[in-house]
């Protein structure tokens, strides 16, 4: 994924005032071009895409993406709408942390050396709950999942012992509260779908409006 | 033409034995034909040659305009699609056909015109081997477009072209382009006629009505004291002018338009109270911060007709009717957002509204006028100084057409104020450039605007600037005998750039004089009647003159040079700060 980024600020940063970090779910259709229609959203703002991640959804011709990005909730509110608004875009959610539960993968590089003789390298590996996905005579590659903040504690640690390569994968996250999106599917496959597929955040509750 | 591609050429003609087959090029025609496409606006070139080749047979049955640029092609395009209230059509070919699109798409996204535009592309297998007048058109036109497609095989031919006329004109309607490779336009392939596209599961044309917010937003109006409509082109897409009639009617509502509303309410309406915005009425836009309910019907709020928004209407409750919900929140908060297309919405909130008088608060709408008819309008309609005025022009012209002319405006000072004084008494009548400002838009939109109403007088007002810039058109209106009457108010300058150097930057007129050609010699050149008037007196008499003639007509009014606009909101300030000089 070409447009993703990486904001390699520490975790503790100071935000500006009312942003943080939001999660923009898009489902779309799989359609040539659907990406750049979405990332110029962003980049026409002059809004950093901290993470993206596209793949199929639960329902098979349907992709969707993973957007995160350090906004206020007006901004996001604002973006979620032009993403909907784009033709080949189903629907737009957006959440806050505690809305999601979420994952990101990491894959470390660091010589073979530094584990068999470092039995400090080895306890660290057990305590992330790394896992070996290649054991080669010169170097063994790690693979962890978890929140930022613990991937790059992970870094911190395997830094002294010579970390030849470290990559980390965009976020995926999944809204607590969703239903998955077959039964909404369906409601946009009807001529006239319900009221659930074009929402009015002022009548409906908030909390209902962006989950699903 | 290389040998490489000939070969190709033939390869793909004759790769299908079945005699019934067709085209990709006779099916797009045939698709035009289902979707009553009568008029197309286009210029030929190498790539869409198979489409143009298959037009030859087509000429009984569609009216192909040949334009003299890509941008005057989609220019009159937009001056169709906006009088006769149907998609337009462009036809142009690859590369620089394709990126001379480029500033009308822009001017359609942001006005919400309906137009499918077909592109004709390099052979499939060249994509990307920066071929011969290959351009990458859907990604410069991606932000520019509602939707856009690349065609690569015929098959696919009858169901984009379905879609793209349905997104085209459905819900807010934008421009639509379709790219479509040369190989595709050549290859046969078995047509099996044309189903119109009525639903894509991933699009939603119109908002779900929802009876609840339009019973709050009734609620609101009938407990206002000084209630105020601001409306925009939405009541034209929508088809809405009568339903909004009788809406602010019941209510006795004050009515403002923005420049893109204009005509969709007769200007003698006892409710038309006026033009919003940077240079529109006094009263609108000092009372806009006065209201109590503020009532947004098909209309953006855009910061020429806001200004400042920290000031805007803060006073107010705001009820926002539109089909798009991005717009609700975008600029202006809204108390209670009425989403939805409002012929079906204004009709139900009408229901529910009381019937009021609101003398009180209209009389104000009317002190103002008459504060603003003796600062500003007398002085420009009935001019004392010895040059004529833009506006004493359009006053004279509003007595022969008694409003019933379409009026196309370029950009600038002249549009202004022709969008100030210009009468109107029917819908589609004001065609101009309003959210991109294009100067170059007035003369190849008034030829579309003729074509797209030709039982309509035709009117463009444009400036000396702005004429320059697309000119070469009076050979689009030479060629084709098209009946357009064009008044070019020459005042020498860039005048509305003019205007704020002398207001804002000490009068460094920096590059904003400017010259121009003999422009009688000009249009008699391309065989186009055409005068030049100075004088007052002989005014009245060469405008109906222009307008008895039968076929187009160029006249050069000088106006005074540096006269200025006003009422004027200056930028940064709130709409209760409008100046009257």
């Amino acid at each position: 994924m070409n447009n993703q980024q990486k904001k390699e600020a520490p975790a503790d940063t100071i935000q500006a005032p009312g942003k943080q970090e939001y999660t923009i779910t898009a489902y779309t259709e799989n359609q040539i071009g659907i990406l750049n229609r979405i990332s110029i959203i962003f980049s026409r703002r002059k809004i950093n895409i901290q993470s993206l991640n596209t793949s199929p959804s639960e329902v098979p011709g349907i992709h969707r993406f993973n957007i995160v990005i350090d906004e206020t909730e007006e901004v996001v509110k604002k973006l979620a709408r032009q993403i909907e608004k784009q033709v080949d875009v189903l629907k737009a959610y957006y959440n806050t942390n505690d809305e999601i539960i979420w994952q990101e993968m990491s894959l470390y590089k660091i010589p073979t050396d530094a584990i068999t003789e470092k039995v400090k390298v080895e306890r660290l590996l057990r305590e992330f709950g790394a896992r070996a996905v290649a054991i080669r005579k010169d170097y063994t590659v790690f693979e962890t999942t978890g929140h930022r903040e613990e991937t790059d504690k992970l870094i911190k640690f395997l830094e002294p012992f010579g970390l030849i390569e470290f990559v980390r994968s965009a976020r995926v996250a999944i809204i607590k509260d969703s239903n998955g999106f077959h039964e909404k599917v369906k409601e946009f496959e009807r001529r006239e779908p319900g009221e659930e597929v074009v929402e009015n955040e002022y009548l409906d509750k908030q909390e209902e409006v962006f989950s699903m | 033409m290389n040998t490489l591609e000939l070969e190709e050429e033939k390869k793909v003609k004759t790769s299908s034995p079945k005699s019934e087959n067709i085209t990709g090029s006779k099916a797009l025609l045939e698709i035009f034909l289902a979707e009553k496409v009568e008029t197309i606006f286009g210029y030929p070139g190498g790539a869409i040659m198979p489409i143009y080749d298959a037009l030859y047979d087509y000429q009984e049955k569609i009216n192909h305009i040949l334009v003299r640029h890509e941008q005057g092609g989609i220019h009159a395009a937009q001056g169709y699609a906006r009088t006769s209230g149907r998609v337009g059509v462009v036809f142009a070919t690859s590369g620089p056909g394709a990126t001379n699109l480029v500033t009308g798409l822009a001017d359609a996204m942001i006005d919400s015109t309906p137009l499918v535009c077909i592109t004709g592309q390099v052979f499939a297998h060249l994509l990307g081997t920066d071929a011969f007048q290959e351009t990458d058109v859907i990604n410069m036109t991606t932000p520019v477009t509602k939707w856009n497609y690349q065609i690569t095989d015929a098959t696919e031919i009858p169901s984009v072209l379905a879609k793209a006329f349905y997104i085209a004109k459905s819900g807010r309607p934008g421009p639509v382009l379709i790219d479509i490779t040369k190989n595709a336009q050549l290859q046969k392939f078995d047509f099996e006629g044309y189903t119109k596209c009525t639903h894509i599961r991933s699009y939603r044309p119109k908002p779900i009505v929802r009876p609840e917010y339009i019973k709050e937003a009734a609620k609101l109006i009938n407990e206002a004291k000084k209630p105020f409509v601001i409306f925009g082109q939405g009541i034209i897409l929508g088809k809405a002018e009568k339903e909004f009639k009788a809406f602010i009617e019941k209510g006795n509502l004050p009515a403002a338009w923005t420049v893109l509303g204009l005509s969709a309410l007769p200007t003698d309406h006892p409710l038309n109270v006026g033009m919003l915005g940077m240079h529109g009425n006094y009263g609108p836009n000092v009372l806009t911060n006065d209201c109590d309910v503020l009532i947004a019907v098909g209309m953006r709020f855009d910061d020429r007709v806001t200004g400042r928004l920290d000031k805007y209407a803060k006073q107010a409750k705001i009820i926002h009717l539109d089909i798009d919900p991005s717009e609700i929140d975008k600029n202006v908060k809204t108390t209670v957002a009425v989403w939805g297309d409002c012929k079906e919405t204004l009709p139900l909130l009408n229901e529910l509204i009381e019937q009021k008088k609101h003398t009180q608060w209209l009389q104000k709408f009317e002190e103002y006028k008459q504060k603003e008819i003796e600062s500003c309008i007398k002085k420009d309609l009935y001019p004392t100084s010895e040059q004529l005025s833009m506006g004493e022009v359009v006053n004279a012209l509003n007595d022969l057409t008694g409003g019933n002319a379409v009026i196309v405006t370029d950009v600038g000072q002249h549009q202004m104020v022709g969008c100030r004084y210009a009468k109107f008494n029917q819908s589609k009548s004001n065609v101009t450039s309003g959210g991109l400002g294009t100067m170059g838009f007035a003369l190849p939109a008034a030829i579309g605007a003729k074509f797209g109403a030709p039982e309509r007088t035709v009117v463009a007002i444009i400036g000396d600037g702005g004429f320059q810039m697309t000119l070469q058109e009076l050979g689009t209106i030479m060629q084709n005998n098209v009946n357009v009457k064009i008044i070019i108010l020459n005042n020498s300058y860039l005048g509305m750039v003019r205007q704020w150097q002398e207001l804002f930057n000490e009068r460094r007129y920096s590059f904003t004089n400017i010259e121009s050609p003999d422009f009688v010699a000009l249009a008699n050149s391309y065989h186009i009647k055409s005068q030049k008037v100075t004088d007052r007196d002989v005014l009245k008499n060469v405008l109906k003159e222009m307008l008895d003639h039968q076929g187009a007509y160029l006249l050069e009014v000088i106006v005074a040079k540096e006269d200025n606009v006003f009422p004027m909101v200056p930028q940064g300030c709130s709409v209760s700060e409008i100046r009257l000089a």
